[in-house]
């Protein structure tokens, strides 16, 4: 039962990064895609991005109702991370939908854009932060301590940062790999194709940036990654997906990279699950917060799998139809492919 | 400021702002389907342009509750994680459920407001009745898990631990059924009576404009059932806080001592020193009757808590006073509107009637803040009713003040965008629409 509650939990994180990724990572990758490249973005993201946005409150109704104090112990250690991450996300998806749905263009155009694409950077920097945090162990579980200690020192270091902006170049690659197929005319999907392969640089030298900055902060990430055949596993195949996706690059097919991407992504996140398992928060003084020792009573892990099971009955179907009436159907990309030929 | 007090306004803040575009999110998708199933029937071109117009609205107003919303998940243990600790794993239940519903609502609506030249006419109608069932569904599920605050049941508290914890029983508390009876009727005064008002303002500058006709005799024929039906539900409310929590009953009715009979005590100022209600009206022995059903029976008056225990006197009744007046004149405007529909049509385009219902605007939504006023700070100190106090929640970080001020300021300067953004929005009608145009243009 509880394996069960972890494997949902791990989808949900999965294709919140995925799905909430490229919407963050299209208002990152809109700041380089100029004036035409918000068109194309708003029209992409409008109808999913709700949808792509109800994985994370899945994500934390699992983890309060399953995994409470994991839930309580970041919710204090991480305030402030987290109520960034919050703002961030009132701010992004109003700025967006007064953009999308406001009349005229003109000055107040200018400033949805701008809190639209500050907010878009600025949220994955700090999930990503939070994230890191929650690796790093720094977090005390006692409250005794300096305010300093207790609620700056876990996430505010160079490990932290790093991760935040590993976690933004990941979403803005993810994002630009998205609308390479969602481009209209073949310049643009030019720039869509030069802009993932400027995330995918950016994403790799973050990815080593973290485990060197882990070193730094005595949290050997290395040794862990080497210590699990898992996560070798995934990573080499994360590395062996890269020519498959630049030899895409040059032959655009929407389902194959959007699989190709969907694949990396999903394997790069069980790596990390798997140097992780079963810790959830590591701790300062070494009381780390497991999977094991946090988990909700019987009673609770089994209503809660009904509800998700029910649910998910009715999500996955509904969730697919709403890709097939905008996604998949779209029609459009044939037509472009042959005229890069 | 206080810690605790920050916190607690901060919830407050964002409660009481998410439950606006909550309430939008639950009956406009009802109002819109109906409007769509109209048109399907009449073919008459009206009542797709209304089912339209408002859909873009609703789409402004369903992303800020969706992000609002989010932070309220956050938030819950960002301030109080002393209650998420323990209350997570009894009332995960319904907020799952809750989690799921909102999932459908949002990919269903997603279908509709951007479905239209994409789907079948038909499939395109039912995606708009799956938001409006997912929506009231997920709105009777969150309620169920703060009426759980109010009745906590399915767990047995021991040495500051949850034993023996029943999900299915805490959700299904004592308070579920009537709270969420209330709130849903709420969602659709609120929004109908909003919705009305503003299209009888407009019809006021043009009394001929067929679109705004119609969406006024939508959206009243919803708020004025709801309206009519609200007080029963309240009497059923009153009738179950007079069992559960009598201390809430006392303050909200600032009943200071315990009374049999008792009098119903309307309007006026609680003084908490001579422990009287100055410039009050009292009704002899109504609030027995109202409370207990008989004339002759004894009301539980603050008195008979601790004073540690009781909860604010002075805002829970103010604010019930306020709850129940709007409600009421709420309720009488539906009974004229049943009655001049059925007797006396020609009163409906009166220039007095548009202007009395324009006025009625802000009135629902008046009522919803005021009402969640009184069942939340009607059940200070206590988080969990009898179990755990507010106090013993509330996060330990300190300078909690600092994110109540960041948060009211940036909802502040939201809802002033969106005030802003609606009329622009509403400006551009006319030229979307050609049942919006006057007639005379």
């Amino acid at each position: 039962m509880l394996q069960l509650i972890i494997i949902i939990l791990g989808v949900a994180f999965i294709l919140y990064t995925l799905l909430g990724g490229a919407d963050f990572g299209a208002g990152i990758v809109e700041t380089f895609a100029g004036r035409k490249g918000e068109k194309t973005i708003s029209k992409a993201i409008a109808p999913v991005w709700e949808a792509n946005h109800v994985w994370l409150i899945l994500a934390i109704v699992i983890l309060f109702t399953a995994f409470p104090l994991v839930y309580s112990t970041i919710s204090i250690a991480l305030h402030i991370p987290l109520m960034i991450v919050l703002i961030g996300i009132v701010l992004r998806g109003s700025s967006f939908t007064f953009r999308h749905y406001d009349v005229a263009h003109g000055i107040t155009h200018k400033y949805y854009t701008a809190f639209f694409q500050i907010s878009s950077f600025m949220t994955p920097v700090f999930l990503g932060i939070t994230l890191g945090a929650m690796i790093l162990g720094d977090i005390s579980v006692e409250n005794t301590g300096s305010f300093y200690g207790l609620y700056v020192q876990p996430w505010f270091n160079i490990f932290c940062l790093v991760m935040g902006l590993f976690t933004a170049s990941l979403f803005g690659y993810i994002a630009a790999v998205f609308l390479i197929s969602e481009a209209t005319y073949p310049v643009e999907q030019e720039r869509y194709i030069r802009l993932s392969k400027m995330f995918l640089l950016l994403t790799f030298v973050m990815g080593l940036l973290v485990f060197t900055t882990a070193e730094l902060k005595n949290h050997h990430l290395f040794d862990a990654f080497f210590n699990s055949r898992l996560s070798i596993a995934a990573f080499s195949a994360v590395i062996l997906l890269i020519p498959f996706i630049l030899y895409l690059f040059r032959h655009p097919h929407t389902l194959y990279l959007r699989a190709a991407i969907g694949l990396q992504v999903t394997l790069v996140m069980l790596g990390w699950f798997a140097i992780q398992f079963p810790i959830l928060v590591y701790e300062r003084h070494g009381h780390h917060l497991t999977f094991y020792n946090t988990q909700a009573p019987a009673a609770t892990l089994y209503q809660l799998l009904i509800a998700l099971f029910a649910g998910l009955l009715l999500i996955i179907p509904s969730f697919y139809f709403l890709f097939k009436v905008f996604k998949i159907n779209n029609g459009q990309n044939s037509s472009l492919r042959q005229t890069r030929h | 400021m206080d810690d605790l007090v920050a916190a607690r306004l901060q919830m407050a803040i964002s409660l009481g702002w998410h439950i606006v575009f909550a309430c939008i999110g639950m009956t406009m998708p009802v109002l819109m389907a109906f409007s769509e199933w109209k048109w399907l029937r009449t073919g008459k071109q009206v009542y797709i342009d209304v089912a339209k117009a408002w859909s873009k609205g609703v789409a402004i107003f369903f992303a800020v509750g969706a992000v609002s919303g989010t932070v309220l998940s956050f938030e819950l243990g960002l301030l109080f994680p002393g209650f998420m600790k323990h209350a997570g794993a009894i009332i995960g239940m319904p907020f799952s459920w809750e989690g799921t519903a909102f999932f459908v609502e949002a990919i269903a609506l997603g279908i509709f407001l951007y479905g239209w030249d994409r789907l079948n006419k038909w499939a395109h109608w039912l995606s708009g009745v799956v938001v409006g069932i997912s929506g009231v569904m997920s709105g009777i599920f969150v309620v169920s898990a703060n009426a759980w605050m109010n009745s906590p049941a399915g767990f047995t508290w021991q040495n500051g631990k949850a034993i023996n914890i029943d999900p299915v029983a805490a959700m299904f508390n004592d308070a579920w059924f009537s709270q969420a009876l209330h709130m849903t009727l709420a969602a659709f005064v609120a929004t109908s009576f909003a919705v009305a008002g503003v299209h009888a303002f407009l019809l006021l500058k043009n009394r001929t404009n067929a679109f705004h006709r119609t969406a006024v005799r939508i959206a009243l024929s919803f708020g004025a059932v709801a309206a009519f039906l609200q007080p029963i539900s309240g009497d059923i409310s009153a009738k179950d806080i007079a069992e559960r929590q009598p201390a809430k009953l006392a303050a909200l009715e600032a009943l200071y001592h315990t009374s049999q009979p008792a009098d119903l005590i309307i309007g006026g100022i609680p003084n908490n020193e001579t422990q009287e209600v100055d410039y009050a009206i009292h009704i002899p022995a109504m609030l027995s009757f109202l409370a207990h059903g008989d004339f002759d029976a004894k009301v539980t008056g603050l008195d008979k808590f601790p004073e540690a225990e009781r909860p604010p006197v002075l805002v829970t009744h103010f604010a019930f006073q306020i709850m129940v007046a709007c409600g009421f004149l709420l309720a009488f405007a539906g009974l004229l509107y049943f009655i001049f529909s059925a007797r006396w049509q020609a009163v409906l385009e009166k220039k007095w009637w548009l202007t009395f219902i324009a006025c009625l605007t802000p009135l629902g939504f008046i009522a919803v803040e005021a009402g969640w006023t009184v069942t939340e700070v009607g059940r200070q100190p206590w988080i969990i009713y009898g179990v755990m106090k507010t106090e013993d929640a509330v996060s330990p970080i300190p300078g909690l003040q600092f994110s109540f001020y960041m948060i009211t300021g940036i909802y502040l300067l939201l809802t002033l965008i969106l005030i802003w953004l609606m009329r622009r929005q509403i400006a551009t009608v006319p030229t979307y629409y050609p049942s919006a145009r006057n007639i005379n243009e």
